[in-house]
């Protein structure tokens, strides 16, 4: 009997190279983000204050989670978010300036202001994503339903923190896909602590793609962070979703480098984890691959790193450049008219 | 002479033939909830639904309410036009965050970028002795969250011309029917629960209250059932020589404070009465209205009946004693009409 590696070909490296490109993407956006954010908030910590104020939940670490599975996506296919959202945005090829625009609290932003970085939406990419754990599982479910009802071959995939998979809605959704057969494919990104609590402490199944036995339907896992396992596992998940093989739950096994938010004092981990982490970083990784394989020149991933970097921070200017909406469009958009 | 007999529908059968012409018009339609399919819907909203365009768009879901609700919000996001129902409106706890915070939000939160044109139908009010957990109305609590537009008809007619203009409506709705007023063969027969229906499609606005009797003395407010015990209790009045106007609001929000204002402008009295619990509830909410805006055109303090606060019993004297009726009505606007 072949493997599950044996059969599958080999990762073009085309593929490879735009998995870099967009972990590569993320990561600077986050690195400036990490910066801008403690704007205005020094000497005296004030979550309010700065250009751009309230929580902000980093995904620094976790790319591999959603390049690997985006990477087989199309603008027809369907991704909700939780609140650490960035790093989807950014794979599934959310608009970088209106994004970035909408952290910053700005009328060009993605919801002209009224969001801020947890409530991104981008209906040209399909895109949302929402503040509430686990609750855009179901609205994954919705979409996954409409592409079935519409004929049509889409998918729909909803990223979830390990933490979500505990809450009701993980159940009833998961239970409802299957049933229905519908194309959902759900993506757990395990970083080990539900903010503060550790996943040990929080399920007794080892890894969550086991509960995939409850539902009837498949599950599968990827160790290591790592963005080619990942793309491999989600090839045959979005392809079998595709062909109306029904859902798919994979848990993949990542790391979250900074708190759960910025101002994360972090007392529930050891000092010596995150320098641990940081010697795994998935980028890092792919791009030693990258050259030790000759998949790709220094030169050619120099120029990718410029180009991200160009890109980030156009986005960035943008969004300062941009005005603020005005105080009276509080009360627009309540309805459609 | 020839008169055509006007055809005489219930409340459920009229909100049902809204939804099957609204899927005949437009594909992207289809109703979704715990039976709605061959059962008909437990309080026959969908009746007939499923025998005319199949289990494909008539689907029948497992007790996931956050799923299936969520869901709906999820499709509306992708264009289609769901109409989801939630059994009844006691069940919201289940599922109150998909509406509360994403079905109510998600326009505002992507500066209208995304539309949800979805309907949440479902069955509100008591007086049959279902008990605490079944026998709510709670308009307020969804009239209180902006984003939610929340309609509540009071009687066939309007049942299927809002249930129409809800499906056609860009926004989520929030469609609230009484179940004493589907018309049900297995509940209290009621002769407002069955009336003329016309066969052809129609919209009712979704924003507009109805002056449903014209009076002179006193304005009497009302929604679904208070609307009937008031037209009753106003007869009585009128023997007594007291003109009662009475309001059937039909919408919850946004609420239409122009028919309200311009009709206390007119009696100078005004009474309230809602079948929910009286604190913070829509009672208050028009007799803020009033004060606000009609204050010096009111001859005497404004009354209101209400559920007092206690959660509704089953034992029928104590539901009876708890739920407004029409001698209430009458007697309490007796005494407004001698303050």
């Amino acid at each position: 009997m072949t493997t599950f590696e044996e059969k599958q070909p080999a990762v073009s490296v085309e593929k490879l190279k735009w998995m870099y490109e967009m972990m590569a993407k993320s990561r600077y956006f986050e690195d400036q983000m990490v910066e801008v954010y403690t704007e205005g908030k020094a000497p005296v910590f004030n979550i309010g204050a700065g250009p751009v104020p309230g929580e902000m939940h980093l995904s620094t670490g976790q790319e591999p989670a959603a390049v690997g599975i985006c990477v087989h996506l199309t603008k027809d296919d369907t991704v909700t978010a939780p609140h650490r959202p960035h790093h989807h945005a950014i794979a599934k090829g959310v608009d970088l300036k209106k994004m970035t625009a909408e952290m910053f609290g700005k009328e060009t932003g993605l919801g002209k202001g009224k969001g801020g970085h947890m409530h991104l939406f981008d209906p040209a990419v399909k895109f949302s994503c929402g503040g509430i754990v686990a609750a855009g599982i179901p609205h994954a479910l919705g979409a996954a339903m409409a592409a079935k009802m519409q004929g049509k071959d889409w998918v729909a995939v909803a990223f979830i923190g390990e933490g979500a998979a505990n809450a009701g809605a993980f159940h009833e959704s998961l239970n409802l896909a299957a049933v229905w057969n519908l194309p959902l494919i759900l993506v757990i990104e395990d970083n080990s602590y539900g903010i503060s609590v550790a996943k040990k402490a929080a399920t007794a199944v080892e890894t969550n793609d086991l509960r995939a036995a409850a539902y009837g339907i498949a599950g599968a896992h990827v160790k290591g962070n790592d963005p080619i396992a990942m793309y491999k596992v989600s090839e045959e998940a979005v392809s079998r979703a595709r062909n109306g093989q029904g859902p798919t739950i994979i848990e993949i096994e990542t790391y979250r480098f900074l708190g759960h938010f910025q101002g994360d004092p972090e007392l529930y981990r050891d000092k010596a984890e995150v320098p641990g982490l940081r010697e795994q970083d998935p980028i890092l990784k792919l791009r030693n691959s990258l050259v030790e394989a000759k998949g790709a020149t220094e030169k050619e991933l120099l120029k990718i790193e410029k180009r991200v970097k160009q890109e980030v921070d156009e986005a960035y200017q943008f969004a300062r450049d941009s005005n603020y909406p005005a105080p009276e469009a509080a009360l627009d958009d309540v309805f459609s008219s | 002479m020839e008169t055509a007999k006007k055809r005489i529908l219930t409340g459920n059968k009229a909100m049902a033939e809204a939804i099957a012409l609204e899927m005949e018009r437009d594909p992207k339609v289809f109703v979704l909830g715990e039976d709605i399919g061959n059962y008909g819907g437990i309080f026959g909203s969908t009746q007939g639904l499923i025998e005319k365009f199949g289990k494909e768009r008539v689907l029948d879901t497992p007790i996931s309410e956050t799923a299936f609700i969520g869901a709906a919000i999820g499709a509306a996001a992708e264009g289609m036009r769901p109409v989801v129902e939630l059994m009844f409106v006691d069940f919201f706890g289940v599922c109150m965050d998909q509406i509360y915070n994403h079905m109510a939000k998600i326009q505002y939160m992507s500066g209208g970028n995304v539309k949800l044109p979805m309907v949440l139908m479902t069955a509100v009010g008591g007086g049959y002795n279902d008990a605490a957990q079944h026998s709510q109305t709670l308009y307020a609590t969804f009239g209180h969250m902006p984003g939610l537009k929340v309609v509540a008809p009071s009687n066939p007619y309007d049942l299927k011309g809002m249930m129409t203009s809800a499906i056609q409506d860009d926004n989520p709705v929030v469609f609230m029917f009484h179940k004493s007023l589907q018309g049900l063969g297995w509940m209290e027969q009621l002769d407002v629960s069955a009336a003329h229906v016309p066969e052809e499609s129609y919209t009712v606005p979704l924003n507009k209250a109805k002056v449903v009797r014209e009076g002179k003395d006193v304005t009497i407010v009302g929604i679904q059932m208070t609307v009937h015990q008031a037209m009753v209790a106003a007869e009585r009045l009128a023997a007594d020589g007291i003109d009662a106007e009475v309001i059937d609001l039909r919408s919850i929000a946004p609420i239409d404070k122009e028919t309200i204002i311009d009709s206390v402008k007119k009696t100078h009295r005004l009474f309230i009465v809602d079948e929910d619990y009286k604190s913070y509830g829509m009672t208050a909410e028009i007799a803020a209205i009033a004060a606000e805006e009609a204050f010096y055109d009111l001859e005497a303090p404004i009354r209101r009946l209400a559920n007092p606060d206690v959660p509704i019993p089953y034992s029928r004297p104590l539901e009876q004693f708890v739920l407004p009726n029409a001698d209430k009505i009458y007697e309490q606007v007796k005494d407004l009409m001698n303050e």
